[in-house]
């Protein structure tokens, strides 16, 4: 009797164990969007002719290819200054993906460093880090983010470094947690009782060991700085003119989104897709990563 | 000299429980040396206290812990961290989780070696090589390159007791380095360590609760109980005429083929290792002991049956060998 109950067992314990096909073709499908983008941000300037700063006042608000009446010159039509829309489209994504790379690695390093120390010391060290914690969760970030730009002015650089500084608490979060999991087993044990120091053992048992959770905090922070980002430069408080970020591209174009609805739907579908995609990465590497413990 | 001498050795955890209390044992070099007893019994504590591995919270106290002319109470963290995976190493009872998963069997073979000589790390891996020959592990070039996924758990057991060799310690200390294994393997690794303290003058400290193990492989034997080594004694001594109360009733739990009569049932000790607090005095296995008297609660001095033979009890040494408790 018991042998038919085991055989059913089996194949739902692997269905649990294996992500499903349907998370499997998400992780492609995201990995390839966000492949097309990067490669656009990368080389795309270079292979469009048009550059994304030039105005032409004769050629304003020019439609897309799939309307009526557009040119050859312009696939992705003009926008209000008779700039090449595809142009300021790739020009774009490098900005969001420059913003959202940045921004991640300057909130993994506070975040990382805090919840490594906290999670590994614990005691005091553990305390001041979980208050830090505590405290950047009950301050709003869009609320900072606005004051901080409206104070000091917009820039490109002043974007990332409050992005930075104000996302790091996932991380913290995610590293304490999983140190303190990691910190106490026995190839930890094992590293001390063969003479290892205390950097050895957070650089080279600790962290390579947390690194897959927090690949994919990574992921999910990138996704919403490039949000934020957006969010704050449709404010006009993000990326200064004329550097064509999307969220910009959205607020330029939606005094003529009645009549060009075009200027505002193309930067908001690629910032979807974009958002979309590094989500879906996101979720797929957690699938995997969480299946594939050792 | 004793390679490795403890004298007084106490463990607190907290104030509130004495983990180790009074331990006194000697390793000598080349000698296997096997410390004994239940779960709980502070046998884990006693090794992590000499290696200098206590957790935070736990207050170490003796009055002398010497190895090999080192003053381990006064060394610093420094000197300590000198200390481990070069002249001292430890294995442990879960091969299955020491081994760091992220990285090469060989590169933390060789990581082990370049921390603590002065040797490039080619000369390490080529070490680590001939170790794992040495410990029996077939094609040790191509497990270099492996991760500890990759491997069974008597070979990554192997690689623990090579990994802690690949500095020539003078001291082995295992801690149960055999439960978590196959009876076959198991019986390999005990035949492995044997061999290695025989060809490099390794002493061990095993720990274990097997008695099996015990009468294999040691050369002494520290019975503990609830912290305090009970009796002490050359295993032969220990399994011809055990004193304590306590280490016959260990004894007494092991089936021997033609000794153990069908109907009646294997001897057991009834209870469990009582927590001690600071302050305790008398006998600890009183409340689980048959010839428990009133006189049990005041101190108990230790008693002689024999050279390197003693042992802590009221009663009078005895001649015989285990007879039904």
């Amino acid at each position: 009797m018991s042998a038919p109950a085991v055989v059913q067992v089996a194949p739902e314990a692997q269905q649990l164990a294996r992500p499903s096909r349907v998370g499997r073709a998400g992780f492609a499908l995201g990995l390839a969007i966000v492949g097309v983008i990067l490669l656009a941000a990368l080389v795309g300037n270079a292979l469009i002719p048009q550059d994304p700063f030039a105005q032409d006042l004769n050629n304003r608000l020019q439609p897309p290819f799939w309307m009526e009446g557009a040119q050859p010159a312009h696939l992705f039509g003009t926008d209000q200054l008779g700039r090449d829309y595809l142009a300021r489209l790739v020009y774009g994504a490098r900005i969001s993906l420059l913003i959202g790379t940045l921004t991640v690695i300057t909130s993994g390093l506070i975040g990382i460093t805090l919840g490594v120390l906290g999670g590994f010391f614990g005691g005091r060290v553990d305390d001041v880090v979980l208050f830090a914690i505590t405290t950047r969760l009950s301050i709003p970030v869009v609320l900072v983010a606005l004051a901080v730009v409206g104070l000091m002015g917009s820039s490109f650089s002043l974007v990332v470094a409050t992005l930075g500084l104000l996302l790091w608490d996932r991380f913290a979060v995610v590293a304490r947690a999983t140190t303190m999991q990691v910190r106490t087993l026995d190839y930890v044990n094992a590293a001390w009782c063969a003479g290892a120091s205390t950097a050895h053992i957070l650089l080279r048992e600790i962290l390579p060991n947390i690194a897959s959770h927090l690949a994919v905090v990574a992921t999910l922070e990138m996704a919403l700085a490039i949000l934020l980002e957006a969010a704050l430069s449709f404010l006009g408080l993000g990326v200064p003119p004329p550097l064509p970020s999307w969220g910009l591209m959205i607020a330029e174009g939606k005094d003529y989104m009645f009549f060009s609805p075009w200027v505002i739907m193309i930067p908001g579908i690629a910032l979807v897709l974009l958002v979309l995609a590094i989500n879906l990465v996101g979720d797929g590497l957690r699938n995997i990563l969480a299946t594939g413990q050792r | 000299m004793s390679l490795l001498e403890i004298e007084d050795l106490a463990v607190t955890f907290g104030g509130r429980t004495a983990a180790v209390r009074g331990v006194s044992l000697g390793v000598e070099p080349g000698e296997t040396h096997c410390l004994v007893g239940e779960s709980g019994c502070g046998k884990s504590v006693t090794a992590l206290a000499v290696m200098g591995l206590l957790a935070p919270g736990a207050a170490r106290r003796a009055t002398r812990l010497r190895f090999a002319g080192n003053d381990l109470l006064t060394l610093s963290d420094r000197g300590m961290a000198r200390l481990r995976g070069n002249t001292m190493s430890m294995i442990f009872q879960e091969p299955v989780t020491s081994l760091n998963p992220a990285f090469t069997v060989g590169s933390q073979m060789a990581e082990v070696m370049t921390r603590h000589k002065r040797v490039s790390r080619s000369a390490a891996l080529e070490r680590a090589v001939e170790l794992m020959g040495r410990v029996g592990i077939t094609a040790p070039e191509l497990r270099l390159g492996q991760f500890p996924h990759q491997l069974s758990g008597g070979l990554r057991q192997r690689v623990m007791i090579a990994m802690a060799l690949m500095c020539d310690p003078q001291l082995l200390v295992a801690d149960e380095p055999t439960t978590a294994l196959d009876v076959t393997v198991q019986a390999q690794i005990l035949r492995l360590l044997a061999s290695l303290k025989r060809d490099f003058g390794l002493a061990i400290l095993l720990i274990t609760h097997d008695l099996g193990i015990v009468a294999r492989v040691a050369d002494r034997v520290s019975v503990m109980y609830a912290g305090e080594v009970v009796e002490r004694a050359a295993t032969a001594d220990l399994f011809a005429a055990p004193q304590h109360p306590y280490t016959r009733g260990l004894l007494s739990c092991v089936p021997v083929p033609g000794k153990v009569q069908r109907d009646r049932p294997l001897g057991s000790i009834p209870g469990v290792v009582p927590t001690i607090a600071p302050g305790f005095a008398g006998c600890a296995f009183r409340s689980r002991c048959a010839h428990a008297e009133a006189t049990c609660a005041h101190e108990i001095s230790r008693r002689s049956a024999g050279a390197g033979h003693d042992y802590l009890c009221r009663l009078a040494p005895r001649e015989s060998a285990l007879q039904p408790a």
